[in-house]
């Protein structure tokens, strides 16, 4: 999407200093922390549920080849066809041919975060097909040119304001209004004609049950099933860790992402499509396909430790509750997944060196890892990609492992070993300190950089040695 | 259809990397790995009475069952009627016609067919037209002329709220989707406490259904200012008629 090399920096800078942004997210997650917090308000609860959704997630990676090639044989059985791509690339090449086959060029999507890793919209889009985004946050980000900014709620940095001024431009007879429930309205109005116009639905899918060959699809606003039941063809996309075993592990992964999503109990769909159209049926789609997409994610499975990180359900809790997110928004990532889940996934996905400042965007609070439903060591995970980002270790699986590597950095520690480990060096370094130290700080460089948001330490007047020398400490 | 068959690239390269991936466990397990071990963990040790105790200790007495889900349910403004085995028609038949509805559409086949016309014939009341053929026949009229669509359920679920459909050729899919007013019928008998008891229940695990799903209420979003706005795409208004004794889902007999 972004064509230019992402700059976090001055991106998140930016940010900061907009006012509306700090305002929209603030007022967000503020709601949707409640919200949750509601939900789980017995810790005892909390941690058992808690317990049981990483199981599953842990279980299903433990076997996740066979659980794959059991949901392949499944689906097929159903009648379900399967494709697997590697890359992007070749998920978009799939989709494409498919709907080539049909001759369809009018698409309505459900809201899939895989389809956003594709960039599929701009790919159909550049090969003649109209692919609109039927979820009403994504509908709005897709009108205005944007990417979504959270991953459940992709319209969260503009308020109504904002949308009614967007739907007065772009959207042709549309009423001026700022009432929530006319702009849904007039969205309800162009969509449901798209929906019926449709030649192909393309969805996401929460999770995939091999035992039985089920793609699980959780909405609150029908979109969703309008776009996987009404168009005669329908198109699902997941990465290759959303299987799980059995149906019994859907239950309690269920209860566990829409509360942690956005603190409800249940979504208002709950849409379990197990087969096409079948013999009889008057309606549903009379294809149904599967494109399951790796794009980095068997690499990261490589590493034990590294695997956790394939567990997460796409909550978004991480998001709502991350000091960072919540203040400089979801944009300033220029990432499909923002927050702190998208600060481990990102890098690893698209490499180290190329996004390790998205690794330093933490303080490393951990009040990711506290609300995270499957205990996805996040903070951990960050120091070692950190470690791993600036230091080559022997067979480490990250991209670019070893490639952030800052020379100044490197030099600057040198020197400091150095001046500590000779014993007349450290005693001229002290001095230097002590005597100079009252000086102001110099804002130059990193140093500058530094103390612009901190305060610079102020050294002691004598050092300890000297101190303790006139104490009659004697000199070891 | 250009469906990867088995034994080409992509697929294989990916299993593989799984494959390599999961020899590495069986290494030397890292210092953070859980202290069950690589071989519980594949096993999922445990994990199975675990879920069956949580969701076991979830349940309720028959009597609030259904207090519970019409609590959870009415929460996100779904509506509640109550009737009766022999009076059910004619309180959905007046309940539309209060709402000003003036067609209602029920599946051809459906058990709600027969005492639908009955009560639907003459009057001022809502006319009844059946889902009675392939709706590429009559996707028109199902979106734009059709105000409410009326079908069975196979229970509800009391701890979260929700009724549990199974579409079939007798009450298609799109019955419970395209018209603004959705009308379900329920057995206040037939609860769950969870939606982990009814999956054990209705042995979806060995044969499941082609389509099946949870309502919990009217189609809704938050999307704008995260404020709550009913009727998005789908049905705008759910009404559940609680019938004790009522028809099930399944061809008409």
């Amino acid at each position: 999407m972004t064509a230019s090399q992402p700059d976090f920096h001055a991106s998140s800078v930016a940010a900061l200093a907009d006012p509306q942004i700090r305002a929209n997210f603030r007022r967000a997650m503020d709601g949707l922390m409640a919200k949750r917090a509601a939900l789980f308000a017995d810790p005892a609860e909390w941690r058992a549920l808690r317990a049981l959704g990483t199981a599953v997630r842990t279980r299903t990676l433990a076997n996740l080849p066979e659980l794959l090639e059991r949901l392949e044989e499944r689906c097929r059985g159903n009648g379900i066809a399967v494709h697997w791509a590697e890359t992007t690339a070749e998920a978009n090449a799939a989709v494409l041919a498919i709907l080539r086959a049909h001759g369809a060029t009018r698409v309505v999507k459900g809201k899939s975060m895989v389809s956003e890793e594709m960039h599929l919209n701009d790919f159909l889009e550049s090969h003649g097909v109209e692919s609109l985004e039927s979820d009403l946050g994504e509908y709005i980000v897709q009108l205005d040119h944007e990417m979504p900014s959270h991953i459940i709620m992709p319209a969260i940095h503009k308020d109504g304001r904002q949308i009614a001024r967007l739907f007065g431009e772009k959207i042709r007879g549309a009423k001026r209004t700022e009432d929530v429930d006319e702009l849904t309205g007039i969205a309800r109005g162009v969509l449901r004609q798209k929906f019926e116009e449709a030649d192909a639905g393309v969805s996401g899918v929460n999770c995939a049950v091999a035992e039985t060959g089920t793609l699980v699809l959780i909405e609150n606003e029908g979109n969703g099933r309008m776009s996987t039941h009404v168009p005669p063809l329908h198109i699902a996309l997941m990465g290759i860790e959303k299987v799980v075993e059995r149906l019994e592990d859907v239950p309690p992964l269920l209860a566990l992402l829409c509360r942690s999503a956005t603190g409800q109990t249940i979504t208002t769909y709950t849409n379990l499509i197990s087969g096409p159209r079948g013999p009889g049926e008057k309606d549903g789609p009379r294809e149904v396909h599967l494109v399951i997409l790796d794009n980095g994610r068997s690499r990261i499975y490589l590493d034990p430790e590294l695997r956790a990180t394939l567990r997460c359900i796409r909550c978004g809790a991480c998001m709502n509750h991350c000091p960072v997110y919540t203040r400089i928004g979801g944009h300033a990532y220029e990432a499909v997944y923002p927050g702190p889940i998208g600060k481990i996934l990102t890098p690893q996905v698209e490499g180290v060196k190329a996004r390790h400042e998205l690794m330093h965007a933490s303080s490393l609070c951990g009040a990711c890892v506290e609300v995270c439903p499957v205990e996805i060591p996040i903070t951990e995970l960050l120091i070692r990609l950190r470690r791993e980002a600036s230091h080559l270790e022997a067979g480490s699986p990250v991209l670019e492992a070893g490639q952030a590597r800052n020379p100044w950095e490197d030099r600057a520690w040198a020197l400091w070993r150095r001046l500590h480990a000779s014993v007349p060096a450290y005693r001229m370094l002290s001095r230097l300190v002590t005597r100079l130290g009252r000086l102001p700080a110099p804002r130059l460089g990193p140093l500058g950089a530094w103390t612009g948001a901190r305060t610079a330490p102020r050294p002691a007047s004598r050092s300890l040695h000297e101190l303790a020398r006139d104490r009659g400490v004697p000199d070891a | 259809m250009p469906e990867t068959a088995p034994g080409t690239s992509a697929r294989d390269r990916i299993l593989g990397r799984l494959r390599m991936g999961r020899a590495v466990v069986a290494g030397p397990a890292p210092a953070h790995a859980a202290a069950a071990g690589p071989a519980a963990e594949r096993a999922g040790a445990g994990a199975a009475p675990a879920a069956e105790a949580f969701f076991a200790a979830k349940t309720w007495p028959p009597a609030e069952r259904l207090a519970r889900l019409r609590r959870c349910m009415e929460a996100v403004k779904a509506e509640f009627v109550e009737a009766t085995a022999a009076t059910w028609p004619e309180v959905v038949r007046d309940f539309l016609r209060a709402a000003g509805a003036r067609s209602l559409m029920a599946g051809a086949g459906s058990p709600l067919a027969a005492p639908l016309a009955a009560a639907c014939a003459g009057g001022d009341g809502p006319s009844l037209v059946l889902y009675d053929r392939p709706v590429e026949e009559i996707k028109a009229s199902l979106f734009s002329s059709v105000d409410a669509g009326i079908t069975c359920c196979l229970g509800g679920i009391a701890e979260t709220g929700g009724l549990v459909l199974c579409p079939s050729p007798e009450e298609p899919r799109l019955l419970s989707l395209v018209p603004p007013i959705h009308l379900v019928l329920l057995d206040p008998a037939r609860l769950w406490d969870t939606l982990w008891q009814a999956v054990r229940e209705l042995a979806w695990a060995r044969s499941i259904p082609r389509n099946a799903l949870v309502i919990s209420g009217p189609s809704k979003t938050a999307d704008i200012e995260q404020t709550l706005a009913y009727g998005v795409h789908g049905p705008k208004r759910l009404v559940v008629v609680l019938v004790p004794g009522g028809p099930t889902p399944g061809p008409a007999r």
